[in-house]
């Protein structure tokens, strides 16, 4: 007996299938857009036709059951089609603006918000945490509820300066990749991987093991017949990235751990080119099931940068005009050894070799 | 159903509750119940209890499929095996809900019915099965046209802008080229054989929606080279307020051409007189301001294509990278083989010379600018650079003797001249 062919490197499917009829017939032809209100966007062909898409918050870690309910509305309101964005917020399509209402009721009896367009705080880009992943310093989904939460008011409004991105990453592993956001929330470990010499041997190749460590702080054990390693605990600024490679070097600690608060990154190009986040608070306590203390961080230099800053500027921008020595000041964030790049060879060129700074 | 307190407190509150969304599972499955009692167990000891997954998989594949496992088994045996499935994402993230559903049907068979719209490559993220639902859930999958996505030291899912499907900025067609190399490159997406992941992401402009720059270790970004359209009659209805700022994104009512605009461009490549906007388009750096503040008056060019930038990567190892400028422009047309034969080039570059675990971008800071371009064929160019170097230490090759010889140099007008 043969079994049926297995299928292999299919691929996903093609997207034209999943394509709303008015994106599908006036694909390439798109010539301008408005935001009618925050969270609906009206797109206007050269064929004159229209699309309106209305946008929805999501958290992104969600059950099948959200999922049909979303097909529901869909099916209801959108002809069938509807797509997530790349940072996990939902779009609907109307063709008919006179459906809009109706829809709003809906997704208002599900207490699923409209907004994220424009000069919003829009759905925080995250990573697992605690849900999923074996080397988080921190919850993801939890800590992203309870910022959101907490500026929910900038969710559905276009009251900010410029857009705000804020992204979560529960490790400076940063599957999220928060280091180019206007706010960026980061798990950090403190404390040096704990070696579990009985282990090791039985786990972890060594010589992968030691080329893991970025600042070479592993060594073999000069006790050769226990196979295993040690660390150079003064090099070590807890990566886990032996941890990564090694599962008997757990750098996990209850109260050590902690949130650091990274802000200025961007990655449009308007104005002024693509920049990283930089360091604005190096630890804040992990405090579940709210995390009061990273909440109110997160709220005080928001709050600031929208006193602050001016028209179009992104967090960076108004922190590169006022100099980061205020930045510091109107946030009341004091400034710590932490804040002076000693990493390699990224370090020298933010050291300040100008008379242009201010007391 | 475990006890919950800790996590019933993110309940409350305006913004949608991802406790309240997966109890309603938990209620049906003792897998997903046992996931929320894990949960909370991590938000009472502020440690995760996730292991290192072993090696699990489907047939001939070797990515797609994460090993999960617990480390309290006898406490919470439905999450004693926890595997992800990646499932590799459509372009731009769009669905027919006939084919959502039978996906979530699939996953309901086969996991813990809980997921990630999307993960952060771009992919469908399954949290959660056994490791004997693999195989089953993956016929399921293809049988429906779906695929898994890429982990590992592989080809990762590229992902891209929703581009000409909904935007009038595309410079090119991201949803078909993304959509073409994520076909090319199936080999390498489930058989992880280079030093390290491999991602990609294009972006239609330079606004860059998916983060290209700072998220892929090869960004594709849109860009156009010749002259930005202008209509005067839409200018004046910005100035007038009849068109909002930003087509309606922001809080004020009326754009000040002068000092919104012009005065804000990083150039200063434009002028207005009050009835006129005019754009020096040789001096336009492409940072899309002010197209973004004037969507019906200003679109970009129509020679258009793509720069292709190389090497972001998040912190680990060496620091966080964002991709360099390698190409400043190519012709992107359907079936994109220029793309193609790039990113082959630099993959073989990079498996030649690459240690395990190195990161392109980590490897051009290892072996230099230089070695990467001379491997690629790809000349220098000015837009390569954000500013030449400072110091006199610099290298002569033979090739450079030659290319003395023969009066080769770079010309802003004509590009290279042999």
């Amino acid at each position: 007996m043969t079994e049926p062919e297995r299928k292999t490197d299919i691929g996903p499917p093609h997207y034209g299938q999943f394509l709303h009829p008015v994106m599908k017939a006036n694909y390439g032809k798109w010539k301008y857009h408005e935001i009618l209100e925050p969270g609906v966007l009206m797109h206007v062909s050269e064929t004159g036709d229209k699309l309106y898409s209305v946008r929805v918050g999501s958290g992104r870690l969600v059950s099948t059951d959200f999922v049909r309910e979303a097909c529901d509305l869909a099916d209801k309101y959108s002809d069938g089609y509807f797509r997530f964005t790349s940072r996990h917020n939902m779009e609907f399509f109307l063709t008919d603006l006179s459906k809009l209402p109706a829809l709003k009721a809906d997704l208002a009896a599900k207490g699923w918000p409209i907004g994220g367009t424009g000069h919003s705080v829009t759905s925080i880009v995250h990573t697992q945490g605690w849900v999923h992943c074996h080397t988080p310093a921190i919850d993801a989904s939890g800590i992203v509820k309870a910022v959101m939460d907490d500026l929910f008011e900038y969710f559905g409004k276009h009251d900010l300066p410029a857009q705000v991105r804020i992204a979560l990453a529960c490790c400076l592993n940063m599957c999220g990749a928060v280091h180019c956001s206007d706010i960026a929330i980061c798990g950090v470990h403190r404390t040096p991987p704990k070696v579990m010499h009985d282990k090791l041997r039985h786990l972890c190749e060594i010589p992968t093991t030691i080329a893991s460590c970025p600042t070479g702080a592993i060594r073999p054990h000069p006790d050769k017949s226990l196979k295993s390693v040690i660390v150079n605990e003064e090099r070590c600024m807890y990566c886990g990235n032996c941890y990564t490679m090694c599962p008997a070097m757990p750098c996990f600690d209850a109260e050590k751990g902690g949130v650091a608060i990274l802000v200025g990154g961007k990655v449009s190009n308007s104005k002024t080119p693509p920049a990283f986040s930089r360091l604005a608070i190096p630890w804040i306590p992990n405090n579940p099931p709210r995390w009061p203390e990273v909440v109110a961080a997160i709220r005080k230099i928001l709050t600031k940068y929208a006193e602050g800053a001016n028209k179009w500027e992104r967090v960076g921008e108004w922190i590169e005009r006022i100099g980061w020595e205020r930045f510091f000041e109107v946030c009341d964030i004091p400034f710590t050894f932490q804040h002076i790049d000693d990493y390699k060879f990224q370090a020298y060129d933010t050291y300040r070799t100008s008379m242009h700074f201010k007391f | 159903m475990h006890k919950t307190p800790l996590l019933d407190q993110l309940e409350s509150g305006p913004w949608p509750s991802f406790v309240t969304d997966l109890k309603r599972v938990a209620a049906r499955k003792p897998q997903t119940a046992d996931l929320l009692g894990v949960l909370e167990r991590s938000y009472k000891d502020k440690i995760t209890h996730w292991k290192h997954g072993g090696i699990v998989g489907v047939l001939g594949y070797g990515s797609g499929i994460i090993g999960r496992y617990t480390d309290l088994p006898d406490e919470f045996p439905g999450v004693e095996h926890f595997h992800t499935i990646r499932v590799n994402h459509p372009s731009g993230w769009v669905y027919s809900t006939k084919a959502l559903r039978e996906l979530m049907d699939i996953w309901d068979e086969h996991g813990s019915s809980v997921l990630n719209m999307h993960g952060s490559t771009g992919d469908i993220i399954f949290l959660g099965t056994r490791t004997e639902e693999l195989e089953p859930c993956f016929a399921k999958l293809t049988s429906k046209g779906w695929d898994l996505g890429g982990s590992g030291s592989a080809f990762r899912s590229p992902s891209c802008c929703i581009g000409p499907a909904r935007c009038e900025w595309a410079m090119y067609d991201t949803m078909e080229a993304c959509y073409e190399l994520t076909q090319e490159f199936q080999f390498d997406l489930h058989r992880p054989s280079y030093p390290y992941k491999y991602k990609l992401k294009l972006s239609g402009c330079p606004n860059d929606c998916v983060a290209a720059v700072a998220r892929a270790d090869c960004s594709v970004i849109g860009v156009w080279k010749d002259d930005i359209r202008i209509d005067q009659s839409a200018v004046q209805a910005y100035a007038g307020g009849e068109l909002k700022p930003r087509g309606g994104a922001t809080k004020w009512d009326k754009l000040d051409i002068q000092k919104d605009v012009v005065e804000l461009c990083p150039t200063q490549c434009m002028s207005w007189d009050g009835k006129t906007l005019k754009i020096n388009n040789r001096e336009c750096n492409h940072c899309m301001h002010c197209i973004n503040l004037m969507p019906q008056a200003l679109r970009p060019g129509t020679e258009r294509g793509a720069a292709f930038l190389l090497g972001s990567h998040a912190p680990i190892l060496e620091g966080a990278q964002m991709s360099w400028v390698i190409v400043p422009f190519m012709e992107m047309e359907k079936p994109f083989d220029n793309l193609k034969e790039l990113m082959s080039n630099i993959a073989e570059w990079w498996s030649e010379h690459g240690k395990n675990r190195e990161r392109v971008g980590e490897l051009i800071l290892r072996l230099g600018m230089r070695s990467l371009l001379e491997a690629i064929g790809v000349e220098p160019a000015p837009q390569q650079v954000r500013i030449p170097r400072a110091n006199p230490f610099f290298f002569w090759h033979q090739s450079d003797f030659d290319a003395e010889a023969k009066g080769r140099r770079y010309d802003t007008r004509q590009g290279f001249i042999r």
